[in-house]
């Protein structure tokens, strides 16, 4: 509770203007609600009254009436403006402020915090964690105005009578205890349905994503089965809350009802008995029918606080992690082709006992083709990776042109170095902005990259060529040319050391040859980059200079494709396997 | 969220909201079954509220007024009374809407299981892979909606309009005159409302709106990050956040600004009726057409009133979701199954090996021009059958047709001498297997991936699959064997893992006809060679046709079909073929031109 409260005052400090400008609003609308009542009060006494006592109509009084009641409905609507609009900004400003926090520290925290968290929850704390976490403010200013009411309901009623007074004193208590009790019971259920609801999402995805092999080994009903079951637990998941919101919504209804009944039950005694005017439990009674929902807010912002301490514990887990990747200010003097160099560097992944690289060094000459070959898990993934600094080795360096990469600008070093990984993520962008990121390029550049990585044909033939919107909103493109675009994204950026990790997977080998004679001629006639290329394919391997092979985690062989098959019997079973394969299928 | 677009495939329903609702509650009995008592229930549990007023009236009415000459047994009646009524209420108000929840959950998972079930029915399901986001929010989130809609929004509709008409009874029992001036009061906020909800209404699309793009943003500084590390875009992809976080927040504070001015309208309608009321009742009253109590009791009964008509534009406007997500569900369900089960009336086939036969064969997608024509081809039963052909060429839906994912719409499909299309999907799926490209798993163990190809097998059947199919090896290195999980999509294994799986599930399944789609993503060595072996054992004593996309398949097969520009153009082994100098000479040139690379290319 008291982390609860701290939460909200680092959102009312945040937003302190519009939150006290919101405040102030929901503190008129409330007393405006009381005012209502005494209005109504004053007008039996002093308009209704005596106009019936007397048969005729207080025309003065009638009229300073009906200036009241408009008086105080148009305050009253100010305050509900202000109240509604202002309070409502306060909490989207606060979302929007937290989100751009989060999502600068996910672009400044190093790769290798990313790599410790999985997508969805750094997805989740982006959105639902801080949307969670000043869920609370919503109803907060509305509680304040009504901690107002509540306040000038007592003034009103103590000024009115005592004994009412008790009633009150009684009533509103229960009403609020009440609601905190409810929104306390329902909120873990209401999580839990939430919860289900996404168990009920992720089977009908996947079993619409595997449709193929469900309709071809026949399993729909077998599918459909397991879709009940998640169906059928969110269904009395939901019926469990229906429940509860079942009891207690007549129940905080009733409460006030009653409680205007026992104001009349003892008002006509206090009236009988002269300590009390009809006016005055009018206003009681009346107040009882408006401050009744008014108070629920208390019980929202008491119900929301656990889940928003919730969320809020979970975007500041973001914002207090710590660490990026620090960078030096030095460039790489000249252009062209670079020289790459790896000196006896070891790597490993935070939670390995092993380092998956050791004593690496490597020397990928200036304006060669390199490829670099190895099993499944011998580290040359990890090789790649060390290159652009998503991660640095836990020993040695990495040199361009004999600079260490540490002491190279940002920039100057994402414009020396590209690494063009298997998996490809494509922005939410058109074709031409995928390619440039926002580098300042003429189309013909971008075309030329695209025809290099063969991909102006289909770029072409797509509805609105480079303006071609991609993404989730638009065009799908196939695993092969989406390698290819991030193929040209690397290229269009004319880097002087190209590193491809198994970046044409999905390309068709056919093309894939294309692609990569075209890279190997620009390099070899001196306009093209230093190529470093992990290879699969035996026509990869025989492109190169020079092939390296990595086995567990450290370069064991290198020379010519026929050096390393007369030296190595490991690379002969590794490049062999395809021939095995054809042999196979003979 | 919700999909806003028509899918293609999909039937639009052209009907009203309100015949929405009806087609809605009629495709889910548990809901409409005992309605029209809910509703009934809904009304009465208005009047605990709404007897108040009553007996304020009679209070003052019986003394109070005239400075307390009434005692409270000139009133006990009516309060014992009201106190009932408003007991008696709150239990009908639990009553109704225990009801209420429980049978609109009963029927909406129901719903949502028929659509589920239908979804599976549909080809375009297998035909479009991109929609299916789509489908699956329709299952989804669309009856979400439809579930709030009702116990919420739907129930505040009912309470809502059940308290007004109760409030207006009581009123125009007491005064109709009053009554008149109260909802005179109230009209320009009528008026206004029809303005408002419109507008709301567009808000609320374009803060929708806002927030998918703004998601897509924010996902690319995660699921980005290394693209984004790796090219120095850090400050062009904060911009590109900011710029998603501004629209949105800008979207709902422009929507959060509607909601205010009609929440406050509603109020200054209230203190307009409340001021206009009580002159005109006092008017009215003095000349000695009403009791004091009565213009009293008028200001209760317009706050009856207030709460209603504050809910009224955001009540409109989420019923108009709702009822747009209930339209996207009936419209799935409307949607006839394309490729119908003759069910138990199908016909059985002979316990053979099968082979095919295609009679004058063309398929169209609805609206399109053929992209298949005229095929007309005999594939003998055991024939190993190797389909080439360029991307588009039609070898594709070559493959869906003979494994019935599709019908054609001209020609027949033959199994044996059987018209596919009348033989029943249990025993179609017996003989003929489609094994697709990228061996899907499901988020499970091994032993329940390899148990959908046979749901009862034992451990021991399975482990003999993985070891007739030559994979003993491989399985030994899984540490935790049949139980070893594998994650989302078969993400825990490499992919060539996953083939793996796929094969000896399609073993388990033991067809007697394989279609296959033969992967093109490079897979490591090892992993290939044994995909290679197991597939070879698998197609032992089969027919199967394979869509080649490796020459070297081709080159192994018994025959070769060609398929260019949505026809059979070849149709030979591979050596005559070879000779015959056509497309797939072609095909084969620049396969042999690489080949010293040492390279299978594709003819894909």
């Amino acid at each position: 509770m008291r982390r609860g409260f701290g939460l909200l005052g680092r959102g009312i400090v945040e937003q302190k203007a519009l939150f006290a400008i919101s405040a102030v609003g929901s503190v008129l609308f409330g007393a405006m609600t009381v005012a209502d009542a005494w209005v109504l009060g004053w007008a039996t006494d002093h308009v209704i009254r005596p106009s019936f006592e007397r048969g005729e109509v207080v025309q003065g009084a009638l009229w300073t009436a009906v200036g009241l009641f408009l008086g105080v409905a148009t305050l009253r609507a100010l305050g509900v403006i202000a109240r509604r609009l202002i309070g409502g900004i306060v909490y989207y400003r606060l979302v929007a402020t937290y989100r751009r926090k989060v999502t600068r520290q996910y672009l400044a925290l190093p790769m290798s915090w990313h790599h410790r968290h999985p997508t969805g929850q750094l997805l989740s704390n982006a959105n639902a964690d801080v949307e969670a976490a000043w869920a609370v403010f919503m109803p907060l200013p509305m509680a304040v105005g009504v901690v107002a009411m509540l306040a000038a309901a007592l003034v009103a009623m103590v000024e009115a009578d005592w004994v009412l007074t008790i009633v009150g004193l009684v009533v509103f208590p229960a009403l609020f205890g009440i609601n905190v009790f409810y929104q306390r019971w329902l909120s873990p259920r209401v999580a839990h349905a939430q919860a289900l609801r996404g168990d009920v999402s992720a089977v009908a995805h996947e079993s619409f994503d595997g449709a193929l092999v469900v309709k071809s080994l026949g399993r729909e009903a077998e599918e459909t089965e397991r879709f009940t079951r998640a169906t059928h637990e969110l269904r009395d998941a939901n019926i469990a809350v229906g429940r509860i919101r079942s009891i207690f919504d007549p129940l905080l209804e009733a409460l006030p009802n009653l409680g205007v009944l026992l104001v009349l039950v003892l008002g006509v005694g206090r009236v009988a008995s002269g300590a009390a005017e009809p006016g005055d439990v009018v206003q009681v009674a009346y107040l009882f029918t408006v401050v009744a929902f008014p108070v629920r807010a208390i019980g929202w912002v008491l119900g929301e606080l656990p889940r928003s301490v919730v969320g809020w514990d979970r975007v500041d887990n973001v914002l207090q992690a710590t660490g990026s990747m620090a960078y030096g200010d030095g460039t790489v003097p000249g252009t062209g082709a670079v020289d790459l160099r790896l000196r006896g560097v070891a790597h490993r992944f935070d939670d390995a006992e092993h380092d998956v690289l050791q004593g690496v060094d490597l020397h990928v000459p200036r304006g060669s083709v390199t490829a670099l070959v190895g099993a499944t898990g011998s580290g040359k993934s990890t090789l790649t990776t060390l290159l652009s600094r998503l991660v640095d080795p836990r020993l040695g360096s990495v040199e361009v042109d004999g600079l260490d990469l540490r002491t190279l600008d940002h920039g100057a070093l994402a414009g020396t170095v590209a690494v063009v990984p298997q998996g490809t993520f494509l922005f939410d962008d058109s074709v031409r902005e995928n390619v440039t990121l926002g580098l300042d390029v003429p189309d013909e550049e971008v075309w030329e990259a695209l025809r290099t990585v063969q991909a102006d044909g289909f770029v072409a033939r797509l509805a609105d060529g480079l303006d071609t919107q991609l993404g989730e909103r638009g065009t799908t493109l196939s695993g092969g040319q989406r390698q290819r675009l991030a193929l040209a994204r690397a290229l269009v950026r004319r880097p002087r050391l190209l590193v491809m990790d198994d970046a044409t997977s999905a390309v068709d080998p056919e093309v894939e040859q294309r692609i990569l004679r075209a890279l190997a001629e620009r390099t070899s006639d001196g306009s093209g980059p230093t190529v470093l290329v992990v290879a699969y394919r035996k026509a990869t391997i025989s492109l190169a200079d020079e092939v390296v092979l990595l086995d567990g985690g450290r370069v064991a062989e290198r020379g010519t494709h026929e050096e390393l098959l007369r030296r190595s019997s490991v690379y002969r079973d590794l490049v062999d396997a395809y021939d095995q394969a054809r042999e196979a299928s003979a | 969220m919700s999909s806003d677009t028509t899918l293609p495939g999909v039937t639009p329903v052209r009907a009203t909201g309100s015949q929405i609702v009806r087609r809605g509650l009629a495709l889910s009995p548990a809901i409409r079954d005992g309605l029209w008592l809910t509703l009934l229930l809904a009304v009465l549990s208005t009047v605990g509220g709404s007897v108040v007023p009553v007996v304020i009236q009679r209070t003052i009415d019986s003394g109070l007024g005239d400075g307390g000459t009434t005692s409270l047994s000139a009133i006990g009646p009516y309060l014992l009374g009201a106190l009932v009524l408003v007991l008696l209420t709150a239990v009908v108000a639990y009553w109704m809407r225990v009801r209420l929840f429980v049978a609109s959950e009963r029927g909406l998972a129901e719903l949502r299981v028929t659509a589920f079930r239908h979804v599976h029915d549909l080809s375009m399901l297998t035909q479009n892979a991109e929609r299916r986001g789509a489908l699956v929010s329709r299952v989804t989130s669309d009856v979400d909606q439809v579930s709030l809609f009702l116990q919420f929004t739907g129930i505040t509709i009912v309470l809502s309009i059940g308290q007004m008409l109760v409030a207006t009874i009581i009123m125009a029992f007491y005064s109709w005159q009053l009554t008149i001036v109260v909802w005179v009061c109230f009209l320009p906020l009528a008026v206004s409302l029809k303005f408002f909800a419109g507008r709301l209404s567009r808000a609320y699309d374009t803060v929708r709106r806002t927030v998918g793009e703004m998601l897509a943003v924010v996902a690319e500084p995660v699921v980005g990050a290394s693209v984004v590390k790796a090219h120095a875009i850090e400050e062009r992809t904060q911009q590109r956040v900011d710029d998603g976080i501004q629209r949105n927040l800008d979207a709902n504070v422009r929507a959060q600004k509607l909601v205010a001015v009609t929440f406050a309208s509603a109020g200054l309608a209230g203190g307009l009726a409340n001021a206009g009321a009580i002159a005109a009742g006092v008017v009215i009253g003095v000349a000695g057409g009403l009791s004091m109590g009565t213009v009293i009791a008028f200001a209760f009964l317009v706050g009856l009133l207030v709460g209603p008509a504050q809910m009224a534009t955001q009540v409109l406007t989420e019923a108009q979701n709702a009822i747009a997500s209930w339209r996207r569900v009936i419209e799935l369900l409307d949607t006839p199954a394309d490729v119908v089960d003759p069910g138990p009336d199908g016909l059985a086939l002979p316990d053979e090996v099968l082979g095919a036969r295609f009679e004058g064969v063309g398929f169209a997608y609805p609206g399109g021009p053929e992209v298949l024509s005229d095929v007309d081809v005999v594939i003998e039963p055991r024939q190993r059958v190797a389909v080439v052909g360029e991307t588009g060429s039609g070898k594709t839906t070559f493959a869906k047709l003979l494994t019935r994912l599709m019908d054609p719409t001209r020609g027949t499909v033959r199994l044996g001498d059987t018209d596919i299309t009348q033989v029943a999907f249990d025993e179609l799926r017996r003989h003929v297997l489609m094994v697709p490209q990228e061996g899907f798993l499901f988020d499970a163990t091994l032993r329940e991936n390899l148990r959908y190809g046979r749901r009862d097998a034992s451990d021991e059947v399975l482990v003999a699959a993985v070891d007739d199919l030559g994979l003993a090896d491989w399985f030994a290195t899984l540490p935790r064997g049949l139980d070893t999980p594998v994650g989302q999509r078969g993400e825990s294994l490499s992919a060539g893992e996953r083939q793996l799986v796929a094969l000896v599930r399609s073993a388990l399944a033991d067809p007697d006809f394989l279609v296959l789609d033969e992967a093109t993503s490079a897979v490591d060595p090892q992993t290939e060679l044994r995909a290679t072996r197991a597939l070879e054992t698998l197609l032992e004593g089969r027919t199967s046709v394979t869509i080649a996309h490796r020459l070297t398949t081709a080159e192994n097969a018994d025959r070769v079909l060609v398929f260019d520009a949505g026809r059979l153009v070849e149709d030979g082994s591979h050596a005559t073929l070879v000779d015959a100098g056509g497309v797939y000479a072609r095909l084969h040139a620049s396969w042999v031109a690489q080949a010293s690379l040492g390279i299978a290319p594709v003819a894909d």
